[in-house]
């Protein structure tokens, strides 16, 4: 009785987080895009009038933290818990629209379209894609021992509870938020003089990883078929 | 520690968080696609460090959501190559459980 309702759970919950979600994801972005007025594009000019302060500030941006950082860290214990890699993948889907969430909220909106794009569009569905090609069936489950389970468990905890102890305890210079975040005038032209070489680098590196990851998945290989 | 009042500190809370289950996926499963899974919440953990840095201001001008760009561009190419790999693995050993992948095991 006990592992069926289990088993139900574990069915119903990546479901409601999948049709859940995407709402949630679509109200958020539409008020933190309300936030933001196209003001003066490459005018050059801060503009710290503000203006922009809806969601910064007060009990608002608290309630949307909390509900989103939940989503966050729900997710991933999630992802820690479910053995199943597709159940895996799915959490996955909620850490990163809530990470895209927090990114809208500290006013990085080009970042948070960035990650919805790349991160739930591309690499989740990549990984999806992994694991169909690579499973006899798509529930495949690799059982771990419960020793390094233990192990695991308790030198994550560990980590988690010296680096909050390191956080807090830390002296941290003297924080002024900005008003806006960073426009996105702004940070495309900061992307293309500051840090244009890295930027150069990271496209000749993405062709080179796309040829790599094309001619390493081919289907049959001629010449190395017989070393293995 | 304000409760209410949203700061770099909680942040930085959620992403140590969030990079610990990174770890502890990583270190337990022993599915190929699932330690890159855990690879992901870790990079997740760091670019919501990255963007808080930037936006609380510790750094000036944009350069936390520039590195947080670069992350995302490193990560996409990684698991693009990953699981290219992975179905190597896959074509070779007939399963993706990394213990399994010690043919160069001394």
């Amino acid at each position: 009785m006990v592992s069926k309702g289990r088993t139900k759970l574990n069915r119903l919950l990546p479901t409601c987080l999948s049709l859940v979600l995407p709402a949630v994801l679509m109200c958020g972005g539409i008020t933190m895009a309300q936030g933001t007025t196209p003001d003066a594009m490459g005018s050059g000019v801060p503009h710290f009038d503000g203006v922009q302060k809806s969601v910064s500030g007060g009990i608002v941006e608290a309630i949307l933290f909390y509900i989103f950082g939940g989503t966050v860290l729900a997710a991933a214990i999630g992802v820690c818990v479910s053995k199943r890699v597709v159940r895996m993948a799915t959490w996955l889907f909620g850490t990163l629209g809530g990470v895209a969430v927090l990114y809208f909220l500290l006013g990085a909106n080009y970042l948070g379209v960035i990650q919805l794009i790349v991160y739930a569009g591309g690499t989740l569905i990549l990984l999806v894609f992994g694991v169909m090609l690579t499973s006899k069936s798509p529930w495949v489950r690799f059982e771990c021992p419960r020793g390094e389970m233990v192990v695991a468990s308790v030198v994550s905890i560990l980590l988690f509870a010296s680096l909050t102890t390191v956080l807090v305890t830390a002296e941290w210079p003297a924080q002024s938020q900005s008003a806006d975040g960073v426009r996105i005038a702004e940070f495309g032209k900061e992307l293309l003089t500051t840090y244009l070489v890295p930027f150069e680098v990271a496209s000749v590196m993405l062709l080179v990883v796309m040829i790599a990851a094309a001619y390493l998945a081919r289907q049959d290989r001629d010449d190395s078929e017989g070393a293995n | 520690m304000p409760l209410l009042e949203i700061g770099l500190m909680h942040y930085l809370i959620l992403a140590a968080a969030v990079f610990s289950c990174g770890v502890f996926v990583m270190s337990t499963k022993r599915n190929a696609i699932g330690i890159l899974i855990g690879i992901e919440l870790v990079l997740n953990a760091v670019n919501i460090n990255f963007v808080a840095f930037d936006r609380y201001q510790v750094v000036g001008g944009c350069d936390g959501q520039i590195s947080a760009v670069f992350v995302i561009v490193i990560a996409a190419a990684e698991a693009a190559v990953a699981v290219a790999i992975c179905m190597n693995l896959y074509k070779n050993l007939n399963t993706i459980d990394v213990d399994r992948g010690d043919s160069l095991h001394g």
